[in-house]
């Protein structure tokens, strides 16, 4: 993932025509990633951290251009294939705003299910597939069920978990089709999510025993105090509704992201980078969530965090984004069950509406942080622009810091350990480049000597 | 991690010297959202089988372990949009010796391939304030349009239990079993009260192929294509069929421009609809 873009971004000029910058991005292209990452070192000083994103560009800012808003919700939803759900309904607050729409309670309850199916989905898939082998030392999760079978088995289960509720409300796992402007074009019945009950049940243990485990895993130690911004309500854990905060003072609508922040292109990335207007970075995702809104975390959430311990740890290290992963992901199999159990169906699944011209703006919270849709529209309701900011463009900046940070621990191991620990610090992130994972490869660059 | 899930397990350990010799697979992305691989990933109940059964050498996406081929068999997701792909497609080719091409990116362009009407470089220049910092094609296309294509799946995303069916055929040697009927058929199969029929709504199933199971009007909706035209699909007729119908021009070639638009049968429906939409945003383009 993804381009995205902004009214007017600025342009970084890449540091100086001084040799800093060693590799292009064209000749790291030929690499079978969609990233990479560009260190250079210096008379033991970092100089350039980089993290190039060469994704090849959809131009879907474009390709909703004439669209309407029920269209829209189709194409966007094909900017990820992880977390279609959030992109789906970041478009759909926005229209539902800007129209006024009535939202029936249970439409609403229905929606804040279909988003716990979503981060289930991911959270599972990055905690067991992609991201527990770096700090149990295998190459994937492939290597590590051949000696931990049932540990992956169980990643397997609690994962196939968060696809039958979006397959339940959405008809598939991916690219769910109910999701429609003022609602689901069919809401599931009762029988049909009460047959997931006993799953659901069955699940809450093994998303405590999920938490227990990873809150086991030793992170590398580096901690740094990061700004945080997350989506918070005060009555529930905010995954569509709320104010966008931060842990330093900001307080928007969800439609005012662009009013603090701004995209700007860099040389090195197909990915435009968001920074707040006096150019700061600051971090998206799990950690700033559980640290922003650890009061509105389901019971049984906020009972297994306290049992980590570690929510300082969550805040302060970016390793620990695995232990806030799996707080959200009993959060979520708990609130799932919550749902389900009290399930009414709604009187009116789909609200009818009245498109109107203007301006739609939305955050929402995907599985890997907040994610801005802007959208204007015309007399006959149909897009005449688009902004699109995903989590991982937002997030670009403050990974490229940390790999600044961390780097002084790090560079004085062999090559292929800093590799390993450079990689891990971007996958804590859960970036979602597309190839979302593995995807890196580093150089460093050691001005004072031969490189590696 | 439970001590005795080591032990259970440790029966079932078996050497690489012990197993038969299994097919070595390549995942391999071009120019997509990933969710075409991610459906590997979600086969939950047959992933641990499946990795059993064939030697997953590359996959970016799930392993660090790399390979650089020969594969038996590659899976190929996303459309080729960039020179350098154009390139590494025949590179992938010759490397592979099955290339499976799977969802619609890969089997039609994707929706990415609304490009193709001629705006990429104006939409370059919209998206990116330096567009000479990108190196892209002005279009998106198929995969088959570089090199041979030895199977399909098609679907945006594909078919879980498609997938499923390729690899118990490869593992077997037998011809996967696909079907190419149109949606109306898999509707009819599942039960589902025509939406065009009793609610009037605009559905692309008369010409869509199946393999998605016909979610679309079983959830109260019209199809809109994933799975790219069947093999005799009369699309002029259908168009025609809104016309009557009340669906005006622009709305029908909407319909048709979507994740499988630049599908031949397709294209030309879809082509109005991308010169409509974005005739205001570019003034140069004719």
């Amino acid at each position: 993932m993804h381009e995205s873009t902004g009214a007017g971004p600025g342009l970084v000029v890449p540091p100086g025509p001084d040799g800093e910058i060693r590799y292009e991005v064209s000749e790291l292209t030929r690499v079978e990633g969609e990233g990479s990452l560009n260190l250079v070192v210096r008379g033991g000083e970092v100089v350039t951290a980089q993290l190039a994103i060469f994704e090849a560009p959809r131009y879907f800012e474009q390709l909703v251009v004439g669209r309407t808003p029920d269209e829209v919700i189709d194409i966007v939803a094909r900017i990820c294939g992880i977390c279609p759900v959030a992109y789906q309904m970041s478009a759909v607050h926005a229209f539902e705003d800007l129209f006024g729409v009535a939202i029936d309670p249970a439409v609403r309850t229905l929606r804040r299910l279909l988003y716990c199916g979503e981060w289930i989905e991911s959270h599972a898939l990055h905690i067991y597939l992609l991201h527990a082998s770096d700090f149990l030392g295998y190459p994937s999760a492939i290597e590590m069920a051949a000696d931990h079978r049932e540990l992956v088995a169980q990643g397997l289960r609690l994962k196939r978990l968060g696809n039958r509720l979006i397959e339940v409300l959405g008809g598939r796992a991916i690219h769910p089709v109910s999701v429609r402007v003022g609602g689901f074009s069919r809401a599931p019945g009762r029988r049909a999510l009460e047959a997931l009950l006993p799953d659901l049940e069955a699940a809450i243990p093994e998303a405590q025993a999920t938490l227990d485990w990873v809150a086991t895993l030793v992170p590398p130690d580096y901690v740094r105090e990061p700004q945080l911004l997350a989506l918070r309500h005060p009555e529930e854990y905010a995954y569509n509704h709320g104010r966008i905060v931060s842990n330093d003072g900001i307080d928007l609508a969800p439609g005012e992201w662009g009013t603090a922040f701004r995209e700007e292109q860099v040389a090195w990335s197909h990915a435009l980078q968001a920074r707040s207007h006096s150019g700061g970075v600051y971090l998206l995702g799990p950690s700033a969530r559980v640290t922003l809104s650890s009061e509105t975390l389901h019971p049984l959430a906020a009972e297994g965090l306290a049992r980590t311990g570690q929510a300082e740890m969550i805040r302060r290290n970016v390793f620990s984004s695995i232990v806030a992963r799996g707080v959200e992901l009993l959060h979520a199999i708990a609130e799932a069950r919550d749902i389900v159990a009290d399930y009414r169906e709604p009187e009116v699944p789909r609200a009818s509406w009245t498109p109107r011209p203007g301006i739609a703006a939305w955050a929402t919270e995907a599985p890997r942080g907040l994610l801005f849709h802007r959208y204007e529209l015309d007399e006959q309701g149909l897009i005449r622009h688009a902004q699109i900011v995903p989590p991982t463009s937002q997030n670009q900046g403050a990974i490229e810091r940390d790999l600044a940070g961390f780097a002084p621990s790090i560079i004085s191991l062999p090559h292929e350990e800093a590799t390993h620990r450079f990689e891990q610090l971007i996958r804590s992130y859960d970036p979602c480049i597309s190839c979302a994972t593995h995807f890196l490869d580093l150089r460093v660059d050691r001005e004072d000597e031969a490189a590696p | 991690m439970p001590a005795q899930e080591s032990r259970a397990h440790a029966g079932r350990q078996r050497t690489r010297a012990d197993r038969p010799a299994r097919p070595r697979v390549g995942v391999a992305k071009l120019t997509s959202c990933d969710g075409c691989q991610l459906t590997l990933l979600d086969l939950e109940d047959h992933l641990l089988d499946i990795v059993d059964a064939f030697e997953i050498v590359e996959f970016p996406e799930a392993t660090s372990n790399r390979s650089s081929g020969p594969y038996d068999v590659l899976l190929v997701e996303g459309s080729v949009s960039t020179p350098d792909q154009a390139e590494w497609i025949g590179e992938l080719r010759r490397r592979a010796g099955l290339l499976v091409t799977i969802g619609a990116c890969a089997t039609a362009g994707g929706i990415q391939a609304l490009r193709n009407w001629g705006n990429e470089p104006a939409w370059r220049a919209s998206v990116y304030p330096r567009p000479d910092l990108l190196e892209t094609l002005p279009t998106s296309t198929a995969v088959s349009d570089h090199v041979a294509v030895d199977a399909e799946l098609r679907g945006c995303p594909i078919d879980p239990h498609q997938l499923l069916e390729l690899l118990a055929a490869l593992r077997t040697g037998r011809r996967p079993q696909l079907p190419d009927e149109s949606v109306c058929l898999a509707c009819k199969r599942r039960g589902t009260v025509c939406v065009v029929v009793a609610e009037g709504i605009p559905c692309l199933g008369p010409v869509t192929q199946t393999g998605c199971g016909a979610i679309c009007p079983a959830y109260g909706r019209g199809c809109y294509a994933c799975f790219g035209p069947h093999e005799q699909a009369n699309v002029e007729s259908l168009a025609g069929w809104f016309r009557q119908h009340g669906v005006d021009d622009a709305s029908a070639a909407r319909l048709f421009a979507g994740f499988t638009a630049y599908a031949p049968p397709f294209r030309s429906e879809a082509e109005s609809a991308t010169r409509t939409a974005h005739r205001q945003e570019d003034p140069s383009h004719a």
